[in-house]
């Protein structure tokens, strides 16, 4: 039998991480129904529910024209996260290694990619718009702006730092420098190239919906920026948990591909369940 | 005619920090013949990793030629196994994986990879952690590992840069044993770098005594001792005393 003051101990530890986010979200909801400011302005998490519950469902159709359409503009930005976040990936690796296995390649593009690197990727808007129109494809270009550059600058930061030693051992043993590129270079890269593929991830869903905001007519963001345009902040606050959702769900995705192939890490490095 | 020959090589590394070169070998001949066993023996930074390197085609000499026979050393090849100082294994790859690696390298499918890295992993005392990535084995295992890689390639020149510095004096004794058992049997040539001299004198043909800063060859001592060799007998503690007295500083000789 447990104690009386253990078992307090351990029903604390188990609701620990919980507390200050139920008392956080009490206390909004006081404030909201207090009246100090008006209603519309801090929708209580109460209404954001109810919004939310419609747009997922189609309950009560308070959400009108997004009734039961959430499925379908979480897609719509998944794909578009998804393709511009694939693009940057195969780019990404494939400059990558071949600028930091090659010093001609650096010398090469290494300058254009240092001059394009420093302009913010929202600022693309006009000439992506320009370029693409009003569909997925301006979208995906910005995904593929925000994300590419940190994939590419971890895959070189995993290339330089190979092992010398590594790619003696595969010369020893006759190595090609496709094979030794492939067979070492590229994973003894793959722990830098994970981390780059967490950033880039985070990017992608913020650019996806800068750029449903204003270049795209469907999407999550695109429903964030239209709801407030109808003053309605409880649906405004269920697109921005959607979309927090959804980042940390494809983060989390990535996370457990990592863990799996990065297993051989464990042993040898501080954290030791995949992180 | 010698198998390996090193013909008035010196390797001096350019230190840009300091605008000077620091000798690493400085006019170094020597030559091994087919089916010896050289130990390179010699204080720490002596050259011996160097000298190996330059075998191993991993480095090339400033001055002077290496040769393995006959050919000119320009790059690493499978003819030349390696056994690092530092382990050296692909971490990602399991224990077999990295016996079999140069297989890969050769195209080999998975199936046969795997059969044939068994016998090597066997040899090196290995069986059971087969599967296992580097990092859960101790550092003396892996460093098995990297000779049953060597072994596997079955070269015609084996190098061994320190290669059981890690291990417990026990283990160190039966792979001691063991090597003597794979070069005889492999009928391969061993080049075999050290700072132990009991070791040197329990496995090499020949004993290379170098000395540092810079790096030379003092003298080759052929090593004329039966099989297995007796760590304790008058024979071996003369050829021990001969090596002590070439290791110590050079103004000690001057004052005897
Ligand atoms: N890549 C390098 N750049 C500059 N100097 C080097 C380099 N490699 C070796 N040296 C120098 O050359 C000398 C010989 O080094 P080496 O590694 O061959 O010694 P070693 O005999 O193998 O020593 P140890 O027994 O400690 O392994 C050392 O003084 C070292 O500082
Ligand atoms: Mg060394």
């Amino acid at each position: 039998m447990m104690s009386f003051p253990s078992l307090l101990v351990a029903i604390y530890k188990r609701i620990e991480r919980g507390i200050v986010p139920i008392l956080l979200i009490a206390g909004w909801e006081t404030f909201s129904r207090s009246g100090i400011l008006p209603p519309a302005l801090l929708p209580a998490p109460s209404q954001v529910v109810v919004a939310w519950a419609d747009w997922v469902f189609g309950t009560d159709g308070n959400t009108q024209s997004y009734s039961g359409r959430w499925i379908f503009d979480s897609a719509a930005s998944a794909f578009r996260v998804f393709s511009g976040f694939l693009l940057a990936m195969l780019l990404g690796v494939t400059i990558g290694m071949a600028i930091g296995w090659s010093r001609t390649v650096e010398a090469l593009i290494e300058p254009v990619l240092q001059i394009l690197r420093p302009v913010p990727p929202v600022s693309w808007i006009p000439l992506a718009i320009i370029w693409f129109g009003i569909a997925d494809k301006p979208a995906i270009f910005l995904v593929f702006m925000g994300s590419f550059f940190p994939v590419l600058l971890s895959a070189i930061h995993g290339v330089k730092g190979c092992d010398r030693d590594l790619l003696r051992a595969g010369a020893m043993t006759g190595g090609t420098t496709v094979k030794l590129l492939c067979h070492i270079v590229f994973p003894a890269a793959l722990p830098s190239i994970f981390s780059g593929l967490r950033i880039a991830i985070g990017s992608a869903w913020m650019l996806t919906v800068t750029a449903e905001m204003v270049a795209v007519k469907s999407g999550v963001g695109y429903v964030l920026w239209d709801s407030y345009y109808f003053l309605r902040y409880d649906i405004v606050i269920a697109s921005m948990i959607s979309i927090g959702l959804l980042g940390f769900l494809s983060d989390f995705v990535i996370k457990r591909i990592a863990a799996h192939v990065l297993r051989w890490q464990r042993g040898s490095t501080l954290q030791t369940k995949g992180g | 005619m010698a198998l390996i020959s090193i013909d008035h090589v010196s390797r001096i590394f350019g230190d840009s920090n300091r605008k000077t070169g620091i000798v690493a070998l400085d006019d170094v001949s020597i030559d091994v013949g087919r089916g010896e066993f050289i130990c390179l023996l010699g204080p720490s930074g002596c050259g011996k990793s160097t000298l190996l390197n330059l075998i191993a085609g991993f480095d090339e000499p400033s001055q002077g030629t290496v040769r393995v026979g006959g050919q000119v050393i320009r790059r690493p090849g499978a003819d030349r196994g390696v056994v690092f100082q530092q382990p050296t294994l692909m971490p990602w790859l399991p224990v077999w994986e990295n016996v079999a690696f140069y297989l890969k390298m050769q195209g080999i499918g998975k199936a046969i990879r795997r059969e044939k890295a068994q016998r090597f992993i066997e040899m090196v005392g290995l069986q059971g952690f087969e599967n296992h990535f580097p990092s859960e084995l101790s550092g003396g295992m892996n460093q098995r590992v990297g000779i049953a890689r060597a072994l596997l390639m079955n070269p015609e020149v084996i190098l061994m840069d320190e290669p059981f510095g890690a291990l417990d004096e026990q283990t160190k004794m039966d792979m001691h044993g063991e090597l003597i058992r794979i070069w005889r049997e492999s009928q391969s040539t061993i080049v075999f770098v050290t700072h132990g001299i009991d070791e040197s004198l329990a496995l090499g043909t020949h004993v290379a005594v170098m000395s540092a800063r810079p790096g030379r060859i003092r003298e080759l001592i052929p090593i004329d001792l039966d099989r297995p060799r007796d760590p304790t007998s008058t024979a071996f503690n003369d050829y021990k005393r001969h090596i002590l007295s070439l290791l110590r500083p050079e103004p000690v000789k001057d004052w005897a």
